[in-house]
């Protein structure tokens, strides 16, 4: 190997990455064949880190007010401001909202900072919108936060049940590991519940279409009908657990009919009965949940329904079981170590118990300690637009996109005395809204460490210089600390100082009855943090250096006073706000397969781009019809808290009743898109986690004039545009259009909009509403726009590979305007496979003309499909249409 | 004898198989009966080939469009219609009239005549008439004895070509279709530089001006037409010159050699060719035109505008909108006076202002004429015996100065004077092409459209590219095309035959290829 061995930014699978360089000095990306996560695979997100990286579009230099300004400057007005803040109004008026990317000691010293100088717990995450339900699950059933599975049971397991997950998408590489396994072993059976048909229900034996938010009828139902049939562990309940009489009485009761539970949630009661009965004949069973579960105002019961059948079952603790919360964020785990969250205190230690909080007073010698739970991340807003909360600092975190009731997040920052924003890239939503603009390192320039779904702590090792006046997010934190009067508390040299002080802290009068316990750790040197291998939690002292991961079987003890892990009564609630004749339909939000987030890196790549390249609604055929709608249009959807325009998409996923919208899109790439902006703000009662998948709302068509695109070198002024959304290509920037007006000289608007060349070529069927034009230099393509009143346009792919060429060809130029080759080929379509760039159309060619049957075939003729494998679903699908 | 003695009832319909052939005795005669499609046909069942009677034995099918059955003998193919023997008209039998009354089959008991050689005259060595000719020895030789008889000393060459011969880029030989030699191989007897004077309908002759006569069974007029000539003053002075054959190119050649003003009047296809020629001659050339925008029969302005320019580009100059007064010299011309007094020096003055019909032998026959020669879908004229075809006719209101649709006509009138009594000709749309290198031009049918007439406009004005399609009712009516005119037959094809394109209409102007029809 060379180059760096480091780990990936992206989801909470956690594999691990090697940046090397080219023999031309470009930077390689490549997987880590040694990294226990991954084996060396990355996904395409993985794949295309590269090119996400460089200095355009980063936050360079500190801004205070509009101003650039030296970092002196803006950490004193940092500092000054939260201490005036502090001093008038109580140290809970101030609040830091961190997030699931920030490295673990980075976490560990805004925390230490927060609820141990300043004093109050209101430091909350983004995280809390990602798997804190799973977090309170936990707590309550096994008394700490730990995770019970590991990567490598995944493959050693007969059932595997993946509840609210689309894996294929979200965690493609652990995904691929499974299928790896089941075609090994095809005996192992592949559940997926999803209310989606999703890319991962192509691999599955078995979906269950639940109906959204009946997941606890669901499991309930699974609890009683396995203890009425004889299913249930009597010894291992009697010996290990508490509370399973209580449970399965609120089973029983709201879900001992099977016919009723089938109803509830939508199902076919054969299917149901299926399901169960697998269950119960695969003691080698995981139950692997994400935010499907999680984001629910019925989260934390929802997990807890899966984690009683596993206790009933005895199957939890040994190879190739239990129930598994997969993360989405490449380090929300480390956040929870660290006690990141405003319900927790530091390293897995209570805000609620004093004994918790002396120890970690003495230890970090502070002056204060926070004694009650802060503000969650939607209630901390509402503290804010309440007034309540005056400072905010956000790290690494976009919530005017992410953030339910997104508008109301908005003006509730609009309201703050001072917002600080640290975030290595320029222009985002949220960075609109800042007073203080801190330039942070990014994935490439920081050293750390961060912790994956199956507690595997990795480092992320630094392979680039800081550009610019760019800082690691933990001396940014400390130095705003030493200027608040904390300087030898917060005197850290590098990652490493931080990382055995909380490796330390972890160990603090543990004695055994913490579950995360990392003081094995404390005393490395820096060279061995430098060199620190991938290793699952706990480490403690006594086994130091060791990998405790593998030795670690948390079945025989857990973390409650008694030892023993709780059944939890759940009794099933609808989504706090039903859909009604005002809003009929269900909305449910999630990720797409190449992007990540808010899309401030992963936007970046041309490559992943190409895959999905503008936010979308995605409803049953039948719906749409009856709306008036069709793919390509445009659709307005609109509930109580906001309303976005995104295209029209009917994939056959969609149950009728229920869209899908992905979260992805902010103000930067559209006009519409922010779907933040509808999501209602309800929250789980226990964890504070929003109910993401479901809002009510409801669609029209929306009444543009005309529809239309264009390809440009460069970004395009879009403040006239009525409704426009953006994505960056190889060699061109796309840009979508509609307007609600009609264009009385689209002449003009059109070299309005393109700006001019040398050369301008057109074409119009004004009784069609078609304009279309091209600028031309020195004979190569500038830019292409296309307008059609009634949405009917060529294929964008064509026309952007014009933008690759230096000269355009007497060919090209007559089918410019066109906007198609004369024979379709390797260009049309959405790129399918974004590792090797494979499109759609070379695909289904290549299909038909080579009579492929097989995944393997197209993957043997085109390597589509054959790095990460997260396309492998839709090549299914293509074959499956042929 | 009362009608019915003159038909015999032979059979039933349903009696005959389709394409199957059944001997009849008919008095004492054997006939072969066919069943071909919805028609009955009848011939002698006797091959004069091979001496048997056979003929009902044989394998039906179709040539050229034409029912033939093929004898089994020595395959010899007889047209069902006439019994025509199409290797060898000497080997033709004798068709016998059918009638299908109900389902009766009727036969009458007296054939009709067998084929025999005769004689056809053709007035007329240009293009369209020896398109006809051409055919018509493809399709059925033999079964005529052929006269052309044409005014220029020449044997029939591309007219259309005489641009490039003036711009020196073709020698005439090149534009040569058919030489001297050709005639003789093909046994047409060619009589040039003797044009006729008379048809003598009523005893079938025509008259040369050498006073030669030349009988006909029937005639074919191919007069073509003649240059108009303005009736200013000065129109008759040595140096003025019209630009219909070569002669007129020979002359334009030999004063450019020796002069250096130009004046073309008429900017119309014609008259730019003229001009080009000219200028590629060395001479300095001014074309005057009548109305603001050139070629305006056939260009809408952005394309005449793109024309011009281009043209402007080679040298010439253009006094548009400009009306001549009269042409001044003594003996020869020296200047063009245009109606606002402008003097435009010229010692050369071609006359491009249009073409008439040359009618003047058929009027004389007393054929029926309007504009041109009328004649109807057969390009027959008033006189059974008489066709005509070309420029000098007048078909359904519309009078042609194109190649194609005389090509058009040509086809139709062969197949019928070979007797076959198929195909129509029902107009065609005319198109244009600009024979100027370097200048590609294309224009067919309704290209301005009206009020419920849509357009699709692709412009690409650095390139030299501007296209225009008219569209109504989904069916494109008209284009026009500058800079690119690969696509012009085919949507000369779409406006003929009325295709509905709205499947297309988005891919139409950027060819056939890429509307995936073709290509």
């Amino acid at each position: 190997m060379t180059g760096t061995r480091t780990t990936c930014p992206y989801c909470g699978v956690g594999c691990g990455v090697i940046a090397g360089r080219s023999a031309k000095g470009a930077i390689t990306i490549a997987g880590d064949a040694d990294h226990p996560a991954n084996f060396g695979r990355l996904c395409s997100k993985g794949s295309a880190l590269g090119e996400t990286l460089g200095e355009s579009g980063r936050l360079l230099h500190p801004i205070v007010r509009g101003q650039r300004v030296d970092w002196n400057v803006a950490l004193d007005t940092v500092a000054h401001g939260f201490a005036d803040i502090v001093a008038k109004h109580g140290p809970d008026a101030v609040a830091f909202y961190a997030s699931g990317q920030l490295l673990t000691e980075d976490y560990y010293v805004a925390n230490k900072l927060m609820k141990g100088y300043i004093g109050s717990a209101n430091i909350d995450t983004n995280s809390r919108l990602c798997m804190s339900s799973a977090v309170a699950a936990h707590k309550r059933a096994f008394g700490e936060d730990l995770v019970p599975v590991s990567y490598a049971d995944l493959e050693v397991a007969d059932l595997i049940v993946l509840v609210g997950s689309n894996a294929a998408w979200c965690h493609p590489v652990l995904f691929q590991r499974m299928l790896a396994a089941k075609a090994q072993r095809p005996q192992m059976k592949l559940v997926v519940i999803d209310p989606r048909r999703t890319a991962t229900c192509e691999f599955a034996d078995l979906h269950l279409p639940v109906k959204a938010g009946t997941d606890v009828w669901l499991f309930n139902g699974l609890l009683a009908w396995l203890h009425r049939s004889g299913f249930s562990d009597a010894a291992f309940v009697e010996q290990y657990t508490s509370g399973m009489a209580q449970a399965l009485a609120v089973a029983d009761a709201t879900a001992g009919d099977t016919a009723a539970v089938a109803r509830a949630c939508g199902l076919d009661e054969r299917q149901l009965v299926e399901f169960f009965a697998l269950f119960a004949r695969h003691e080698r069973a995981i139950t692997m949940f994400s935010q499907g579960v999680n984001q629910s105002s019925a989260g934390t019961d929802k997990a807890n329904s899966i984690i009683n059948c596993h206790l009933a079952t005895a199957r939890i603790g040994l190879p190739g079981m239990g129930p598994f919360s997969i993360t989405g964020q490449p380090n929300a785990m480390g956040g929870r170590e660290v006690g990141g969250m405003a319900t927790m205190l530091a390293s897995h230690m209570d805000l609620e118990n004093a004994q918790h909080r002396r120890t970690v007073q003495q230890f970090w010698n502070s002056p204060a300690i926070a004694n009650k739970p802060g503000l969650k991340a939607v209630d901390l807003f509402e503290a804010m637009h309440a007034g309540k909360v005056k400072a905010v600092w956000i790290m690494a975190t976009n919530p005017v996109v992410s953030l339910p009731d997104a508008d109301r997040v908005r003006e509730a920052l609009r309201r703050c005395d001072l917002v600080v924003v640290s975030d290595c890239i320029a222009a985002t939503d949220t960075n609109a809204l800042a007073h203080v603009l801190l330039p942070a390192a990014a994935w490439g320039e920081k050293e750390g460490t961060v912790t994956n779904s199956e507690r595997r702590i990795s480092r992320q090792r630094a392979f680039l210089p800081l550009p610019g006046e760019a800082k690691p997010d933990w001396w940014i934190v400390a130095q705003v600390a030493q200027r608040m009067g904390h300087r030898e508390a917060f005197a850290y040299e590098n990652a490493h100082s931080i990382f055995v002080e909380h490796a330390a802290l972890s160990g603090e009068d543990a004695a055994g009855n913490r579950a995360f316990d990392i003081s094995g750790l404390a005393e490395i040197s820096g060279s061995e943090y430098e060199s620190l291998p991938p290793l699952r939690w706990p480490v403690p002292a006594r086994i130091a250096r060791g990998d405790g991961g593998d030795s670690f079987s948390i079945a025989q003890r857990f973390y409650h006073p008694d030892g023993r892990a709780r059944f939890i009564a759940t009794a099933p609630e609808l989504p706090v706000h039903r859909t009604s004749q005002e809003f009929p339909f269900a909305l449910n939000t999630g990720r797409i397969r190449d992007q990540w987030h808010t899309m401030t890196r992963s936007g970046r790549s041309p490559r992943l781009t190409s895959h999905i390249t503008e936010a979308y609604v995605d409803l049953h055929g039948d719906d749409a019809e009856r709306l008036g709608l069709r793919e390509g249009l445009l659709a307005q959807v609109t509930t109580r808290w906001g309303s976005a325009i995104v295209r029209v998409r009917c994939s056959g996923e969609m149950q009728p009743g229920s869209i899908f919208v992905p979260i992805h899109w902010s103000d930067q790439f559209c006009s519409h898109g922010r779907i933040g902006a509808l999501v209602n703000p309800v929250v789980d009662p226990i964890s504070g986690e929003p109910e993401f998948k479901h809002t009510p709302a409801r669609v029209e068509r929306f009444a543009a004039a005309w529809f239309g695109f264009a390809l440009t070198r460069s970004s395009i002024d879009t403040s006239s545009l009525d409704w426009w959304t953006r994505s960056d290509g190889t060699d061109c920037v796309r840009t979508e259009l509609a307007g609600q007006q009609s264009l009385p000289d689209v002449r003009a608007w059109a070299a309005h909009l393109l700006g001019s060349g040398e050369e301008q070529v057109d074409y119009r069927d004004d009784s069609k509403g078609v304009y279309r034009s091209a600028v031309i230099s020195g004979n190569r393509l500038q830019s292409v726009l296309f307008i059609a009143r009634n949405a009917e346009l060529p294929d964008r792919g064509w026309l952007s590979s014009l933008f690759r060429k230096k000269v355009l060809s007497i060919a090209d130029r007559d089918l410019l305007l066109l906007g198609a080759s004369a024979r379709p080929g390797a260009d049309h379509g959405p790129v399918v496979c974004s590792c090797f760039g494979v499109a759609r159309g070379a695909i289904v060619s290549a299909i038909s003309k080579q009579s492929l049957q097989t995944p393997q075939d197209v993957g043997r003729v085109l390597r589509a499909g054959t790095n990460c494998g997260s396309c492998l679903s839709e090549i299914k699908q293509l074959l499956a249409a042929r | 004898m009362s009608t019915i003695d003159l038909w015999q009832s032979i059979c039933d319909l349903d009696d005959l198989l389709p394409d199957c052939g059944v001997a009849a005795l008919v008095g004492n005669r054997q006939v072969a009966l066919f069943r071909v499609g919805a028609s009955v046909h009848a011939i002698d069942n006797f091959d004069p080939h091979s001496g048997a009677n056979v003929i009902s034995r044989g394998i039906v099918g179709d040539i050229a469009g034409e029912p033939v059955v093929a004898s089994p003998v020595y395959k010899d193919h007889f047209s069902l219609v006439t019994g025509r023997c199409l290797e060898n008209i000497e080997h033709s039998v004798r068709p016998w009239p059918v009638r299908v009354h109900g389902n009766r089959v009727w036969i009458r008991k007296e054939p009709r005549k067998v084929a025999r050689r005769r004689k056809l005259v053709v007035i007329g060595n240009g293009m369209a008439g020896m398109k006809v000719v051409e055919d018509l020895l493809a399709r059925a030789p033999g079964i005529y004895d052929i006269t052309v008889i044409g005014a220029e000393p020449h044997g029939n060459y591309n007219r259309v070509l005489l641009s490039p011969v003036l711009a020196g880029e073709k020698q005439f030989d090149d534009i040569v279709l058919h030489p001297l030699d050709w005639y003789l191989d093909k046994g047409v007897d060619l009589h040039i530089g003797d044009p006729v004077v008379n048809i003598d309908r009523i005893r079938r002759v025509v008259r040369a001006r050498s006073g030669r006569e030349h009988a006909y069974d029937r005639l074919l007029i191919a007069t073509g037409s003649k240059p108009i000539i303005l009736p200013i003053p000065g129109n008759d002075l040595e140096g003025v010159v019209t630009f219909r054959d070569l002669q007129d190119v020979n002359s334009m050649l030999a004063i450019a050699k020796s002069h250096r003003n130009a004046v073309v009047i008429g900017g119309g296809l014609l008259g730019l060719e003229a001009a080009n020629g000219l200028a590629r001659q060395g001479m300095t050339v001014t074309v005057v035109h009548l109305c603001d925008s050139l070629m305006e029969r056939q260009l809408d302005r952005p394309a005449a505008q793109l024309l011009q320019e281009s043209l402007e580009r080679r040298g010439l100059t253009f006094r548009m909108a400009a009306k001549t007064a009269a042409i001044v010299g003594a003996e020869r011309v020296t200047a063009v006076r245009l109606e606002d007094d402008v003097l435009l020096p010229a010692d050369l003055v071609v006359m491009a202002v249009g073409i008439r019909p040359n009618i003047d032998l058929a009027q004389a026959a007393g054929l029926h004429c309007a504009r041109g020669v009328l004649v109807d879908d057969t390009l027959q004229t008033f006189d059974p015996s008489i066709y005509a075809v070309g420029e000098c006719v007048e078909h359904r209101n519309s009078t042609y100065g194109l190649v194609a649709p005389l090509f058009e006509q040509a086809t139709v009138c062969a197949a019928h004077l070979a007797e076959s009594g198929l195909g129509r000709y029902v107009g065609s749309i005319a198109s244009t092409q600009l024979k100027v290198t370097g200048i590609d031009l294309f224009s067919a049918g309704d290209f301005l459209g009206g009020p419920l007439s849509e357009a699709l406009v692709l412009r690409d004005p650095q390139r030299g590219v501007y296209k225009r399609l008219v569209i109504e009712n989904n069916q494109v009516r008209g284009a026009v095309l500058y800079g690119d005119v690969k696509d012009g037959s085919w949507y000369v094809d779409l406006i003929t035959k009325q295709r509905d394109i709205s499947s297309v209409r988005d891919k139409l102007l950027f060819g056939a290829t890429a509307a995936g029809v073709g290509g």
